[in-house]
């Protein structure tokens, strides 16, 4: 090796360093910005994995989306905006972006007005912003198959259906226990209105992040002797709120868990605290779906599977990814058709996203029977009315304990409305209409 | 310093190093409103930048209160908060308040707080002072979380920035956060420079290299411990509004922890204390250094191990780094950069 011959590495090295690697021309990129270490590195690892599983799939399995490579490449977050910010600045640059999918409502609301200036969709998959399901409002932004506010619907509902019917929560006692974010916050105001409505009793207890102390706030809740216990923590603050209810004699089949509090990795520390715990889901979890065995034969058989444990295949946060992927895909796949089987913009993506309506039947043909149920999303409704199911756990895995069941999306479109319109007036944005939507940006 | 600032006052000017200092403020100029708003990607603005003047600013703040004037303070962030959600207020419900008395509003917020929870210090010191500005942080955090007033009521309690203007001109653009940062870093960083040559930052040192001398020489102890509270709280108040407007846009007060104030207290820890330049090359080293690891990192081994473990290694790297450097050169960073400069002077002479 010469000098010079060094020196060339080097120079091509620090172009790497600097400069972001060329994509293909018929490729679709997705930026991820995934988290592996840190207090949430259980549900990142899992999440980007299923996602990254899917997308390898579709790659492996029809060489692309209608011969569209994906592509895609991580940015270290753990779960900071700061990292996340800059993350997001570094890969912005990639050329053909899909979406972004950060995984964390504080990143996702850190990138609302950037996304919106590059015309790039957003996706908060079962977390976000709730009014952001506003699609005249937000035009990029996509929160999913369920907001934190169907979500909160979803399990009054549930409790109500376990107590004998709506009108029976009348007096009974809960308690939400929140984790100290704007995630963990997003819902405080949903609570309080359906607590009025349906005339139960509401205390609403912070846990700050990241939750790996809460003897205090389970003394107040022995003290408060509530007939319920909603968990709407993440990470560690799950299994530390089983096992601290075990201490306080509070039975963990009256705990609820909401959908980021549902997962293995929630539980499994917990050890026998959690026999019984019950916790509401957009996925079902599990291996026997069609689509989880083809990754399992396909991307797992040929090495490439993203998750280094084997045995979190099929996982909640797994199952997750994988569905993420799929809404992902489709919504190339349905912009494709409107606008060519290439490479395409972000806005293009978007009117795809818009335009993303799986019905049982498709979710059946994608192998996803029973995975989940079905997303049905419109220009105006970026949330697409998700249905939820509960599972509980005995121990060893999760068993489905209801049906699919609807949120009270009437009820709540209103005030969800109110809050985008109010940020509508704050921000100076002007209300988009169904043609405004239809105008999409090729380049 | 004391004694270095009192020579500088008697000594014959010298005017070649006057030509050099010209020389280096005309290149600064140059770089700060030519070659950077021009030539820089968004990147390096937007991740680079922004955060790493923000966090110079807050810097510059805390290192009067504890360079210069010897109160140990573990409230910075709590003051940036106060900053930040001052700003979003005032901007929010005065009408058509121009964004530079918004910014002063919200700096004099941050000194008013400085101010109370400066009082301790009347009758702490060291450590303990350290621990009862630790109140200040737990406070605001609680305050900002548990009133939704403060951030206009919304659910999860986060604020965005307004439209940022002046003079009708936006700045909302990458370019434009950077020039009112870049801007507003200057202006409070040279008023701190004039103040901590000025009798008022003899004062400071005084008070912080013996208290007794101090008050029997008549410096008013008192006055200048919450003088110096309240200064360096404006400033730091500012940096939170830089923080909030130009550089994340949305903001929690969860955003604002004692991780925060810890890593401000390192960069002057790191850059230099009682040293003006240490605080920008201490926020440049906290700032730009994890990052060149990471891509360094990436690149290097990207595809041999996934990103948690690069991730996990470069936070190693980085302890080390520290720990080799403060061994190195226990007076920090500003001190290094004066001994290259020596060293490379006498080569040259």
């Amino acid at each position: 090796m010469t000098f010079f011959s060094h020196l060339r590495k080097a120079a091509i090295a620090t172009a790497f360093v600097l400069g972001a690697t060329a994509v293909h021309a018929e490729e679709q990129y997705f930026p991820l910005q995934s988290y592996r270490v840190g207090p949430y590195a259980a549900g990142g690892t899992g999440f980007f994995g299923g996602f990254i599983d899917y997308l390898n799939l579709i790659n492996i399995r029809d060489g692309g989306v209608n011969g569209v490579k994906l592509a895609w490449s991580e940015g270290e977050t753990q779960y900071e905006v700061e990292k996340g910010v800059e993350v997001y600045e570094r890969l912005k640059s990639n050329p053909g972006i899909a979406a972004w999918n950060p995984l964390s409502v504080g990143i996702a609301y850190a990138m609302i007005d950037r996304i919106t200036d590059d015309k790039v969709p957003l996706i908060t998959i079962n977390h976000g912003r709730t009014d952001t399901t506003d699609g005249r409002v937000f035009p990029y932004v996509f929160p999913l198959l369920l907001n934190p506010y169907s979500e909160t619907s979803g399990i009054v509902n549930y409790i109500a259906s376990k107590e004998g019917g709506l009108d029976k929560l009348k007096g009974k006692n809960i308690v939400v226990l929140y984790h100290g974010s704007p995630y963990g916050k997003e819902t405080i105001p949903i609570y309080e209105l359906l607590s009025q409505k349906y005339g139960f009793e509401l205390s609403q207890i912070e846990v700050p992040h990241p939750g790996n102390e809460q003897q205090a706030q389970w003394l107040t809740i022995r003290r408060e002797h509530p007939d319920y216990v909603v968990l709407r923590g993440w990470g560690v603050m799950n299994p530390v709120a089983l096992k601290t209810a075990q201490k306080r004699g509070f039975p963990a089949d009256h705990i609820i868990g909401n959908v980021w509090s549902n997962s293995e990795e929630d539980v499994i520390p917990a050890g026998d605290a959690a026999k019984g715990y019950t916790a509401i889901t957009t996925q079902a979890s599990g291996e026997r779906y069609p689509v989880v065995q083809e990754i399992v034969k396909t991307v797992y058989g040929d090495g490439k599977g993203n998750l280094e444990d084997k045995s979190r295949i099929g996982s909640v946060y797994h199952n997750l990814g994988i569905v993420n992927g799929i809404l992902n895909v489709e919504a190339v796949r349905i912009a494709q058709a409107k606008f060519g089987n290439r490479t395409l913009t972000g806005d293009e993506v978007r009117w795809g996203f818009e335009h993303l309506k799986l019905d049982p039947a498709r979710v059946e043909a994608l192998g996803a029977k029973d995975l989940f149920h079905s997303i049905n999303v419109s220009w105006d409704n970026h949330e697409g009315d998700g249905y939820v199911t509960f599972q509980q756990w005995d121990g060893k895995k999760w068993n489905v304990v209801s049906d699919w069941i609807a949120p009270d999306w009437k009820l709540l479109r209103p005030i969800i409305e109110k809050s985008s319109e109010a940020y509508a007036k704050e921000k100076g944005i002007k209300i988009r209409t169904a043609e405004d939507a239809d105008a999409v940006v090729s380049n | 310093m004391a004694v270095q600032a009192l020579d500088a006052a008697r000594l014959p000017v010298d005017w070649a190093k006057l030509v050099q200092k010209l020389a280096l403020a005309t290149a600064l100029f140059v770089v700060a409103y030519g070659v950077v708003p021009a030539y820089a990607s968004g990147y390096l603005v937007e991740a680079i930048l922004l955060p790493f003047l923000a966090l110079s600013l807050a810097a510059v703040g805390l290192n009067l209160l504890t360079g210069y004037c010897g109160q140990l303070s573990l409230g910075s962030s709590a003051f940036m908060a106060v900053g930040a959600f001052g700003a979003y207020n005032f901007n929010l419900r005065v009408e058509g308040l121009p964004l530079a008395v918004t910014m002063i509003l919200a700096g004099i917020s941050a000194a008013g707080f400085g101010v109370v929870f400066g009082l301790p210090s009347l009758r702490l010191r060291g450590f303990y002072l350290a621990v009862s500005t630790l109140a200040a942080q737990f406070f605001v955090q609680w305050a900002l979380t548990k009133f939704g007033w403060f951030s206009n009521d919304n659910p999860s309690g986060v604020i965005s920035a307004p439209h940022l203007a002046v003079a009708g001109l936006s700045l909302d653009s990458a370019t434009g956060r950077y020039l009112l940062s870049v801007t507003t870093v200057m202006v409070l960083t040279a008023l701190v420079w004039r103040l901590v040559n000025s009798a008022t930052g003899r004062n400071f040192i005084a008070v912080r290299d013996n208290e007794t001398a101090a008050r029997v020489i008549g410096v008013p102890v008192l006055r200048t411990k919450l003088l110096a509270f309240a200064i360096s709280s404006f400033i730091i108040g500012i940096a939170g509004v830089l923080w909030a407007f130009t550089y994340l846009r949305t903001v929690e007060p969860a955003g604002f922890n004692l991780d925060r104030s810890f890593q401000i207290l390192f960069i002057i820890l790191i850059g230099g204390l009682a040293s003006i330049r240490g605080a920008f090359l201490g926020a440049a080293f906290i700032v730009v250094l994890p990052l060149f690891l990471s891509r360094l990192g990436a690149f290097l081994f990207g595809g041999l191990f996934d990103s948690g473990v690069l991730d996990m290694s470069q936070r190693i790297v980085l302890g080390a780094l520290i720990i080799i450097f403060l061994i190195a050169e226990p007076s920090g960073l500003s001190a290094l950069f004066d001994r290259l400069k020596r060293r490379i002077g006498s080569r040259s002479s």
